[in-house]
């Protein structure tokens, strides 16, 4: 194998197809993120716990209700969505007119109680979920194996975001969405229902939470706290990218899961800390993150 | 020198005077049992409130009294931080007068408790911690080290392997305090046996994507993986590696793992891996009357720490009834004389250096058309005796001698 300063191109490549995984993977869940804080200016600490609870959901289905995992990519970021819209409506709206900082904590304290129920039901040490039988396998590309599992998060991965990218940007739902953003009272003189368009929106940032634990449970340890551990470098992908830009979230995600798998090679030590310095570095010389407007 | 041997021979004296003036009878009527666990954390299923019901059983079981005296368990949440451990255990020293302190999962909890209790010369019986330092660079004449140790873990896994031709291996450590020492205490044996290791490396601690390492691994040439690791991270590092079939291509060998992870794991992700464990409730008769009586009151089937906590609490109570007192200086000499004899400790013996020396089993994770229900995961395949798996004593904590 021929190398260039002791780098194996072959392995090199390998880490790069893993980062993009990673990285779409980042993407589905910092787009939850996004369009909660983009549009409702909401900063969802719950977001990686209702993640996880889109996992044990999966994971219930299937024991007991006898939904499969495909069935499961529908139902759950459904159910998981309308436990959003029940946050919303009962916790988040009472102090909509409060500073950030109270949804902040109050989504935190909610993330902290559903941790905390569901290690109380299930345990601390996770629940075991199969790969679904047709995404077994995989090919070998060479340079190395992908299962077939990971070529199917790309994809689903990069298909949501970008559809609802579309949604957001280009239709004249989005357009409702964001001119809610900009000033919700003159929307509402126009006749648009705003505070149920805030309620749906929310729930919809919340299913794609779900979606993303049901996409995470086959390869990933299902536990109380595994939303715990990929929220904060979630947040930090937000941040980046700007925070409330749909998409510099997507984007900055699938970069981040790269910039992460380089450093998984060179430096594995590095690999949870290089997020957070490339957060430092953008919020020192672009404090609007990569794709943010300047406010 | 000198002056640390006058020192502790003094201190020694006066323990031992001490324990002439004090050794009678059960100090302010009761005997305390405080069990310091991981009751809603990452160890929860490991030590938490399994290991408070262990104790309690053992408590039941012994009578509820000792001496005529009532014996009564008190508990906390350590929440895997020494802190908060230690300053429960001092509280509990000071106010609660307790007399010994048992559970323990997280070892740093379990160094910073050890220091209070050492001062406090109160028996400290380790469930579930692991770390070697217990008996090494951190000893204590008051610490009982009962169930297990990493270093027992590590040889009684690695030996096997080694010795049936795996002689290229690969390390995934967690990149912290334990699975640093982990990969230190295996590399010895690995070394030791001829074979080699040639490469690995260090994940911080809840990653939750290892394929990039499984990918080094995958191109080291390795035909054993080590997963110096546990918990999480270990579940999460071995499904990484199923899916892209390093486990085709050489063997998994998970160093450190609990029932209640195997049993978080897809039948086919772990089949067929060995490992080492203290305690196997579907082993015999024995282990089966108490795992079932645990289960009938916690709801859980018990793992190796639970056993533990049970057997190191009954070993203590029948102490404190030999030696007709709860004076931690006494006790810890009477656990040290009689040899502990249950279910859980066989061939046991508690050595001068706290380290409780005993059977340990080497076993196949079985696949799922071989399970007959969900605590069916274990085939013991050897019975390994404490000496050949338990590190052999330091001098420096050898308190027989001292």
């Amino acid at each position: 194998m021929d190398s260039f300063l002791g780098i194996n191109p072959v392995a090199l490549f390998g880490q790069l197809l893993v980062g993009l995984i990673n990285g779409s993977f980042y993407a589905l869940l910092s787009l939850g993120l996004a369009i909660i804080f983009g549009l409702l200016r909401i900063i969802n600490f719950a977001q990686g716990a209702l993640y996880m609870v889109g996992a044990f959901f999966a994971w219930l289905g299937l024991q007991h209700l006898g939904i499969n995992y495909w069935l499961a990519l529908i139902v759950v970021p459904v159910s998981v969505g309308f436990i959003g819209i029940l946050i919303e409506r009962i916790l988040i709206r009472p102090i909509s007119n409060e500073d950030h900082l109270y949804g902040l904590l109050l989504t935190y304290g909610v993330a902290l109680v559903l941790q905390g129920i569901f290690t109380h039901l299930f345990g601390s040490s996770g629940l075991p979920y199969s790969i679904p039988e047709t995404l077994q396998g995989g090919a070998n590309l060479g340079f190395m194996y992908l299962p077939t599992y990971r070529a199917w998060i790309i994809v689903i991965s990069l298909l949501v975001c970008g559809s609802t990218w579309w949604v957001i940007e280009k239709t004249k739902l989005g357009a409702y969405l964001r001119a809610g953003t900009e000033n919700s009272r003159i929307l509402q003189g126009f006749g648009v229902n705003v505070p149920l368009m805030i309620t749906l929106t929310f729930g919809f940032g919340v299913a794609l939470a779900g979606f993303a634990g049901v996409l995470a449970a086959p390869i990933y340890s299902v536990s109380p706290d595994m939303g715990a551990n990929i929220l904060i470098v979630v947040f930090a992908i937000v941040v980046i990218g700007g925070m409330g830009s749909i998409g510099g979230a997507i984007l900055t995600g699938l970069l981040m899961g790269i910039i992460e798998g380089l450093t998984k090679y060179f430096y594995p030590e590095a690999s949870t800390t290089v997020i957070f310095l490339v957060m430092v570095l953008v919020l020192l010389f672009k404090p609007a993150g990569l794709f943010g407007k300047e406010l | 020198m000198i002056l640390k041997q006058t020192v502790v021979a003094s201190a020694m004296a006066l323990a031992l005077g001490a324990n002439a003036v004090w050794a009678e009878g059960i100090s302010d009527g009761k005997v305390r049992i405080g069990v310091m666990a991981d009751m809603g954390g990452t160890y929860a299923d490991v030590c938490g409130k399994g290991c408070v019901t262990a104790v309690e059983m053992a408590v039941k079981d012994f009578g509820g009294k000792v001496l005529d005296k009532p014996i009564e368990v008190i508990s906390a949440d350590d929440q895997n931080k020494p802190d908060v451990g230690s300053a429960i255990v001092s509280e509990w020293v000071a106010k609660e007068k307790i007399d010994a302190v048992g559970g323990v999962v997280a070892s740093s909890v379990g160094l910073a408790i050890s220091k209070v209790l050492t001062e406090a010369k109160k028996p400290l019986l380790i469930a579930a911690a692991g770390s070697t330092a217990f008996t090494t660079k951190a000893c204590s004449p008051f610490t009982a080290h009962w169930t297990y140790d990493v270093a027992a873990l590590a040889n009684g896994t690695v030996n096997p392997l080694v010795a049936a031709g795996k002689k290229k291996w690969f390390f995934i450590t967690a990149d912290y305090e334990f699975g640093k020492a982990l990969e230190t205490v295996a590399t010895d044996v690995i070394k030791k046996h001829g074979a080699e290791v040639v490469g690995g490396v260090k994940v911080p601690l809840s990653t939750t994507d290892f394929s990039s390492y499984i990918l080094q691994a995958q191109s080291s040439g390795a035909d054993a993986i080590a997963f110096a690791n546990a918990g999480k991270d270990f579940i999460n590092s071995l499904k990484a590696a199923h899916e892209f079939g390093l486990d085709k291509q050489a063997t998994m060998v998970g160093l450190v793992v609990f029932a209640s992870e195997v049993q978080a794991i897809d039948p086919a992700v772990i089949a067929n891996m060995r490992l080492t464990t203290a305690f196997y409730g579907d082993m015999d008769d024995k282990t089966k009357e108490w795992a079932k009586r645990y289960k009938e009151v916690f709801g859980k089937t018990p793992g190796m720490s639970q056993a533990g906590a049970y057997s190191a609490t009954m070993h203590y109570l029948n102490a404190v009834k030999a030696a007709g007192t709860d004076e931690g200086t006494a006790v810890m000499a009477k656990m040290k004389e009689i040899k502990p004899d249950d279910f859980f400790a066989r061939n046991a013996v508690l050595r001068s250096d706290g380290r409780m020396v005993h059977d340990m089993y080497q076993v196949r994770v079985k696949k799922a058309d071989e399970r007959k229900n969900e605590d069916d995961i274990f085939e013991i395949e050897k019975t390994l005796s404490g000496d050949q798996v338990f590190l052999p004593m330091v001098e420096t904590c050898d308190f027989a001698k001292k």
